[in-house]
């Protein structure tokens, strides 16, 4: 299978369109849960192809936007007093309450881009001497990598490494934008990746309960069309269950190997979001026996507390209430050059997305 | 040159000190190797005669690894600057050189970066002749930075100027985007992934002075997308000109491996450094006839037309998706940044 030409396939993404046209008769609001998805849409240009009746809203799903202010501060805090700190590549330009890791990393700190959290291991095992702390931010899609160098540094005795953790969850999520009393969605397009790990048996009691077609969509133009068709399909006729648009990666009981492992070290437990605030049960926490991993504890963090910026509108844009360029800021105080929240810098952000790619 | 007999094995700072130890080196390694009649006076400087307007650049190359897939930082320090002033019009002749080595460097690696820097130069027809070397304590440098400044004569039929550029100029690339910037990713640390991609740097002057023989001002412009890739020099000449640019996504010419590793890593192709890329805007009337010469010199066997600049969207580029859609193409604004997942 050629992944990267067939499903940009001009001519099957036509007639995916051709059949959303043909089958829709009202307006419908669809929310696309994860930022590569919102990415995909936005670049490729589908917002502009789909009919005007299907309206893209846009989901909380960029782990990099809905990390809390606080979170990266008492990153930069570790970064300042020495500690080597890692980090996916996209979370370093996010502004903290006064500066971003990038900043921090300016002034002398030791930061270090990674695309996987064994490899802070390695660097933990060849710095003896050091403090190295993963930056473990992301949805359930990251955990099971994150999860694996815990139990890593664990069976090789490396006591010098630790994780931030700042890991939430979708189901959680979706919730607490259905209970929004501003909600207006009329179906999901589920994220194909976090599903592929977790699988997607917890989403039939939320279509369930909320009468809400639920479509686990992949990433590429054509996922994104016939997802899309899904759902548009479902509501036309006037039903709601959970529908796999993304078989060939996300089997329903998702992949056991990666949920045992997160099940082995982290457990549920409250999360803040930003711009959302605190929703319980969102998020991973470290279990009691691996503790010592946790940075939080390890260097005393934990009451590191800092306010939202009050210009940013993120937490609307990440529950789809508004668009980014209906905040009053979007293109002029806040741009990915300088960005007042986490939306505008990271290439899975909704406000950077449309900042980047769209609107002609 | 054989490392072993030169007495000593790592460049330390007595090497910069401007004495016999910096004297010992310029003799055993930089005028041996380079040796031609300017660089043989060993004064300050050399006096050169131009008959034409002489195009001059300047570049840094600080790259890490200094020695990577495809190439190392010494023939992209000639093939840089040579490209930058061929894509002035001109052709270029004479190249200052310029070394800051961190105390430490091996010798043997800087024999291999003088060596290269001397087989680039030889290609592009291009010598050295003039240059400097400082040394720097530990942990002030990343073991080798290099300057070069390039002087080169502008070719009788050229006129390379933004002012040219007319709506329905043709967009032509030389070749495959992305390589140099995919081939150093994957060395870098922590971000280390099996590949073969290798970096494109190469000279491409000659083949920019075999289209000015026979195009002449109907070359409207040349420009190397280094830094900040396609989208980024496409961007500025879309400001530059007052104009729109088109381009067509599925006309940009894509190696599958780099395309691969872009999708793997999360970064987008248009914004990856290139090195032996340039792109041409042409008269329309040409393009075709550009595109064949191109096609038949060894530097640009997969040249294709990507675009042309348009009367709608002043100064912003557009792209036409593979699947019928259309998006903005911005410049690329800090760092390409590796995605979460």
């Amino acid at each position: 299978m050629k992944y990267l030409s067939e499903y940009r396939n001009l001519e099957a993404t036509k007639s995916y369109l051709k059949l959303i046209e043909n089958t829709i008769t009202k307006p419908w609001k669809i929310m696309e849960i994860c930022g590569g998805q919102t990415h995909g849409l936005v670049k490729n240009g589908l917002l502009d192809l789909l009919p005007d009746k299907v309206q893209m809203i846009h989901g909380p799903g960029c782990p990099v936007c809905v990390t809390p202010l606080n979170l990266i501060d008492k990153a930069i805090e570790l970064l300042e007093n020495g500690v080597i700190v890692c980090s996916f590549g996209d979370m370093i330009r996010v502004p903290g309450s006064k500066k971003s890791l990038l900043e921090a990393k300016a002034n002398g700190g030791d930061l270090r881009i990674l695309y996987s959290p064994l490899e802070a291991v390695n660097i933990a095992k060849n710095n003896p001497d050091k403090e190295v702390v993963f930056f473990a931010v992301g949805f359930e899609t990251t955990a099971p990598a994150n999860a694996l160098s815990v139990l890593h540094a664990q069976k090789e005795s490396v006591k010098n490494y630790s994780i931030l953790v700042s890991h939430v969850l979708v189901p959680p999520a979706m919730e607490a934008i259905l209970d929004d009393e501003f909600c207006n969605i009329n179906a999901f397009l589920g994220a194909g990746h976090v599903c592929a790990i977790m699988g997607f048996k917890d989403y039939y009691p939320l279509a369930e309960k909320y009468k809400i077609p639920i479509i686990i969509t992949g990433f590429e133009p054509l996922d994104l069309v016939q997802g899309i068709y899904m759902a548009v399909n479902q509501l036309e006729k006037g039903i709601y269950t959970v529908e796999n648009q993304y078989a060939r990666v996300v089997k329903e009981e998702g992949n056991l190997a990666a949920i045992n492992v997160i099940q082995t070290i982290f457990e549920i437990g409250n999360r803040e979001w930003r711009g959302i605030g605190e929703i319980p049960n969102s998020g991973y926490r470290l279990k009691k026996e691996y503790q010592e991993f946790d940075a939080e504890l390890k260097f005393g963090i934990s009451n590191i507390k800092v306010p939202e910026n009050s210009e940013c509108i993120a937490g609307e844009i990440l529950k789809g209430i508004k668009k980014p360029h209906q905040c009053s800021q979007f293109g002029k105080a806040c741009t990915p050059q300088n960005p007042l929240g986490a939306p505008m810098v990271s290439s899975e952000g909704a406000c950077a997305a449309y900042y980047h790619f769209s609107t002609i | 040159m054989d490392a072993k007999k030169l007495g000593f094995d790592t460049i330390n700072l007595g090497h910069g000190s401007g004495g016999i130890m910096t004297r010992d080196l310029l003799d055993k390694i930089i005028f041996k190797t380079f040796s031609n009649p300017y660089l043989n006076q060993k004064h300050d400087g050399s006096i050169v005669k131009f008959n034409n307007e002489i195009a001059i650049s300047t570049d840094s190359f600080v790259i890490s690894p200094i020695f990577f897939k495809g190439g190392n930082i010494g023939e992209l320090a000639v093939n840089g600057t040579v490209n930058d002033v061929a894509m002035c019009g001109a052709i270029p002749k004479y190249l200052s050189l310029a070394f800051i080595v961190e105390e430490g460097l091996q010798i043997d690696e800087f024999i291999k970066i003088v060596k290269s820097i001397k087989d680039a130069a030889d290609k592009s027809g291009v010598q050295i002749i003039t240059g400097d070397t400082k040394v720097v304590e530990r942990g002030k440098g990343d073991k080798i930075f290099i300057n070069t400044t390039g002087f080169g004569e502008v070719h009788p039929n050229a006129n390379i100027s933004t002012d040219n550029i007319k709506v329905g100029d043709k967009i032509i690339v030389n070749g495959f985007i992305a390589q140099h910037g995919m081939a150093i990713m994957s060395q870098r640390e922590g971000l280390e992934f099996e590949s073969t991609i290798e970096s494109d740097t190469t000279n491409v002057n000659y083949l920019v002075n075999d289209l000015l023989n026979e195009f002449g001002d109907k070359i409207h412009l040349f420009r190397d997308p280094t830094r900040g890739g396609l989208a980024s020099v496409l961007s500025e000449i879309a400001t530059d000109i007052n104009k729109g640019i088109v381009i067509n996504e599925n006309k940009i010419p894509l190696e599958k491996q780099v395309a691969a590793a872009c999708e793997i890593l999360g970064l987008d192709p248009l914004y990856v450094a290139n090195e032996g890329v340039f792109i041409t805007i042409v008269e329309s009337d040409i393009a075709d006839a550009v595109i064949e010469l191109m096609k038949n010199d060894k530097k640009g066997i997969n040249t294709v037309c990507i675009g042309e600049i348009t009367n709608v969207h002043h100064n912003k580029v557009v792209m036409n998706s593979s699947i019928g859609g259309k998006r903005i193409v911005t410049p690329l604004i800090g760092e390409q940044l590796p995605r979460i997942c």
